[in-house]
């Protein structure tokens, strides 16, 4: 992707069309960070594709100023991973949902990070499927009673960090609808990122399940229930920034500093580039109230495309091709002559 | 015994090579078929295998098979009887003793016809005795007894050793048609290359078989097939899936563009993906997808994104992709899909032939849900219509489904190779950036086909989905915009009529039976047709190919007839969408649904039967 930064701003990406999500939707604001995002990196908007799936999120590139395909359900995958290895040119987005993502299309989400194409997943979480009008999704927690859980659900839910990394996914970072400024740094390094990157947002859905993230997200807790994570920096939180994380044998613990003689050399420094996912991993599955919800980048390993290699094998077998064109083709092998 | 050797000079000649599925029997018949045409014999051909890599070994289930037809005259079908039959074991006896001429000639490897692989093949004691084979013209020879012998002092492993059997059997059989064996011995150093031994190892059993058909002379004839009268210009063999591929890719070639496959491996049509794979050279993206319906979704995205964007199938697959096949009505998209059919329903029999997903092409989907439908006819022409189904898609701006099926994709044909130039053209219908703002469902008013407006291009940023939309590209609720949005994408359809031929009646143009036929089947009728009027009868053909639009001319060419006669792998799928489309006419009809081709027996005697008819 050549990046000839041409200056934006958040307006240039908005379409003409009327965004018909719920006032007070999380939606809202994922779509304005988005665009914040894409004014900063300046890649040229004929150069951006969103594809989407089905559901509340999936019409989000509908109210983009870019070429927009709005796809099947749980297909987003799929045909973003067509679009971009047609052409690793374009800068291509996917915009889906926990039901979209993880539910009908976890088959093509889990082998589109498997391959590590270049796509910017968006994957926004609301652990509930409001397009249908509320029926329980693959992330609500166990026990959610919704209409086709009346009684409460009987399954586990599935952690879209561990997912991600179980699928040998390279880039997996978390942030919140609402918060613009992390949620713009994060699509923005998403979106530099050469391989496949997952985001993952906790987005409210206001109709359908109200404040189910509020438990880590409320303004009021969530100095103390989430930990930003930043590369290089040792993993401090809290409102009076006085938490912060160790290893302790094989398990995090949370810990607080100047207590049991702790100090912030004690803690743990976020290495998000470690190829090995086995801290990642823990920090990506951390639940309250045992441990702060991570956000910001957990994971972001440099490793080789899908779309970069299916092209760089072309190139390398065509150096040496002895078919150039079509009619070399079909006079290849064994052919006779009939006079 | 004793007898001189007879040389019979045949217009044709059909032999099946028939052992286990680990025998070595398709590339015994593919060799076979190679050496014949680069005689110059027009062939034709049809690999039969069991579904299981390895079914057990010496059983019924387990025989593979591989049939060559070979004339002096023009050959349109792998044959319905055998002259020779090689039959490696005792089970390739019961698998096609039914299949053979009377007084044909079987060889058969007698050291295999021991007590455990006669029972295993449901005889008791001789399987020649028990299917009154006697009076055949039978050759009993200790086929592994002789590579043994041949190659002992070569230093191999016993296991390496018998599988030479079937190069002495088709050492054999070379003798017995009087052909070089310059061509497989160059296949052999080729194939080898790394492994001189095992060259060698095949080389030596080869002219082992060879010589040993001449020392035993005196029990077999010597069929001879003069090459037949063909046109000029250079020739290969080609199987359909082959053709196939390389059709597309010739499109691609044509319209300037590359090609996109998205597909997952599905028998029997694994072989166009893989084609498509090796073509690299030619610059061509394949994407081996994880379920049937990321094979449709990645080539709707690479075709939104300026390919010529591909998905291969076979009947499961398709029912899987029908909701994708929705998506790309929808948006409008070019997009080639080709269902290499196979026996169904469900898996039902997965390397057997058959034309059953006929009504699934055109009417597998919800909504009003229109596509362009195209059926090939034999193996070689599947290169021709898959370029234009290539060139309809994109011309025209919508889906076409290309209908092959198991027996056109495996078998094989001469064909004369085509220069690029002879094609013609392919233009895609791109959206002019000049004409701003673009407008996604403006379209031009002779084909009714929209523009395509490829990522990358500044200004003609627009979204398209599956969800209704305006002329404008908007989503839109609204019900009149919606009818006339269904209405048009049908018409769209139905004006691809414009570009295709019409029917072409073999026969009288008017009379007493008309067979219909389409796609696959068309070797087998055309075949049977000559010679019922050869035999005087009046009987005339016609064969589809294009489907959804029918050709133009239908009404007309039925109307000269007084019986017309569908005749399809099916139970009458075809049968009934021309009762539906032309109501005007009674059909009757001629199907058989046994995962095999028509035999031109069939076909002949129900013709006569109507015929003789009040």
């Amino acid at each position: 992707m050549e990046e000839t930064a041409v200056k934006y701003t958040a307006k240039d990406f908005k379409s003409d069309q009327e965004v018909r999500w719920c006032p007070g939707c999380g939606d809202h604001a994922v779509l304005s960070s988005v665009q914040r995002a894409l004014a900063e990196i300046g890649i040229p908007k004929e150069k951006i594709a969103f594809v989407s799936g089905i559901g509340c999120s999936s019409r989000f590139p509908y109210y983009m100023d870019t070429y927009g395909f709005h796809g099947i359900h749980g297909r987003a995958s799929a045909i973003a991973s067509g679009v971009k290895t047609a052409n690793p040119d374009l800068s291509v987005w996917q915009i889906t949902g926990d039901g979209d993502a993880l539910a009908i299309g976890g088959n093509h989400f889990i082998h589109a990070v498997r391959r590590n194409v270049d796509l910017n997943i968006l994957l926004f979480n609301n652990e509930i499927y409001g397009l249908t009008k509320g029926q329980f999704s693959p992330t609500s927690s166990k026990g959610l009673v919704t209409k086709t859980s009346p009684f409460g659900t009987v399954e586990e839910p599935f952690s879209v960090g561990e997912l991600v990394i179980g699928a040998k996914g390279k880039f997996f970072a978390r942030t919140i609808d609402a918060n613009i400024s992390l949620s713009t740094q994060i699509y923005t390094e998403a979106a530099r990122h050469k391989g496949t990157s997952v985001v993952e947002i906790l987005q409210n859905c206001v109709i359908f399940n109200d404040g189910i993230h509020d438990v880590v997200t409320a303004k009021e807790v969530r100095d103390d229930r989430t930990i930003i994570l930043k590369h290089g920096q040792p993993m401090i939180f809290g409102k009076n920034n006085d938490k912060g994380l160790i290893l302790e044998g094989l398990k995090l613990r949370v810990v607080k500093i100047g207590e049991n003689g702790i100090t912030e050399k004690d803690l743990i420094v976020h290495d998000a580039t470690e190829p090995n996912p086995g801290i990642q991993y823990m920090l990506a599955n951390m639940r309250y109230p045992e441990y702060p919800v991570a956000l910001g980048i957990i994971r972001a390993v440099e490793g080789l495309t899908y779309d970069s290699s299916v092209h760089g094998q072309i190139e390398e077998v065509k150096k040496s091709a002895r078919i150039k064109c079509v009619d070399d083709l079909l006079m290849s092998g064994s052919t006779w002559n009939v006079d | 015994m004793g007898r001189k050797a007879d040389v019979i000079e045949r217009e044709e000649v059909v032999i099946r090579f028939s052992g286990d599925s680990g025998d070595g029997m398709q590339l015994t018949g593919t060799l076979f078929s190679d050496t014949a045409a680069l005689f110059g014999n027009d062939v034709s051909t049809f690999p039969d295998y069991p579904a299981e890599i390895r079914a057990p070994q010496g059983s019924v289930g387990g025989v593979s098979g591989f049939t060559v037809h070979l004339g002096h005259s023009e050959v349109n079908t792998p044959g319905d009887f055998s002259d020779v039959l090689v039959a490696m074991n005792p089970a390739a006896i019961r698998a096609n003793a039914a299949w053979v001429k009377e007084g044909g000639t079987i060889i058969y490897d007698q050291d295999n016809f021991n007590d455990k692989n006669i029972e295993k093949a449901g005889y008791k004691s001789d399987p020649i005795k028990e299917e009154n084979l006697e009076s055949y013209n039978i050759i009993a020879a200790p086929i592994s007894a002789l590579v043994k012998e041949a190659l002992k002092d070569y230093g191999l492993d016993p296991k390496t050793v018998l599988r030479t059997k079937n190069m002495f059997a088709l050492g054999m059989v070379y003798w017995l048609f009087d052909r070089t064996l310059n061509y497989t011995e160059a296949f052999f150093d080729k194939k080898f290359h790394h492994k001189p031994n095992i060259a060698q190892a095949n080389k030596v059993a080869l002219r082992a078989g060879y010589y040993y058909a001449e020392t035993i002379e005196a029990l077999t004839p010597i069929y001879k097939i003069l090459p037949a009268p063909i046109a000029k210009g250079t020739y290969r063999n080609i199987n359909g899936n082959q053709s196939t591929a390389w059709g597309i890719i010739a499109a691609a070639e044509k319209a300037g563009l590359k090609v996109f496959i998205g597909s997952y491996p599905i028998t029997p049509a694994t072989g166009i993906l893989e084609e498509l794979a090796a073509r690299k050279d030619l610059g061509v993206i394949s994407f081996q997808a994880e379920d049937e319906i990321a094979g449709i979704c990645t080539a709707i995205g690479a075709s939104f994104a300026g390919k010529l964007a591909v998905t291969s199938t076979s009947g499961p697959g398709l029912a899987l992709k029908s909701e994708a096949i929705g998506l790309a009505v929808m948006t409008e998209l070019p997009l080639l899909i080709v269902d290499v059919q196979r026996g169904g329903p469900s898996t039902g029999l997965p390397t057997k032939t058959e034309q059953s997903d006929l009504l699934q092409a055109l009417y597998g989907r919800n909504g009003e849900c229109p596509v362009v439908v195209i059926a090939a006819s034999t193996p070689t022409d599947c290169f021709n219509f898959a370029y234009d189904a290539a060139r309809i898609a994109l011309e025209h701006m919508t889906p076409v489904i290309l209908l092959t099926d198991s027996y056109l994709a495996n078998g094989t044909e001469p064909w004369r190779i085509p220069a690029m130039k002879e094609l013609r053209d392919i233009k895609p219908r791109y959206a002019n950036p000049q004409e701003l703002p673009f407008i996604p469902y403006k379209r031009d008013e002779e084909k009714l086909a929209r523009s395509w407006a490829i990522p990358g291009v500044p200004g003609l940023q627009h979204r398209i989905g599956g969800l209704e939309k305006n002329t404008l590209g908007n989503v839109s609720y609204v019900p009149e915009n919606h009818e006339k949005m269904v209405r048009i994408r049908a018409e769209k359809v139905a004006r691809v009529v414009n570009e295709i031929p019409d029917l072409e009646v073999h026969g009288a143009k008017e009379g007493k039976l008309l067979l219909v036929g389409w796609g696959g089947s068309y070797g087998f009728i055309i075949t049977a047709v000559r010679e019922l009027l050869a035999e005087g009868y009046d009987i005339s053909f016609v064969n589809f190919n294009y489907i959804n639009p029918l050709p133009g001319n239908v009404k007309q060419v039925f109307s000269k007839f007084k019986k017309i006669v569908v005749c399809e792998l099916n139970m009458g799928q075809f049968a009934d969408y021309l009762r539906m489309k032309h109501q005007e006419f009674s059909y009757d009809q001629i199907n058989k649904i046994q995962g095999i081709p028509f035999t031109i027996n069939d076909i002949k005697e129900k013709c006569i039967k109507m015929l003789e008819e009040k």
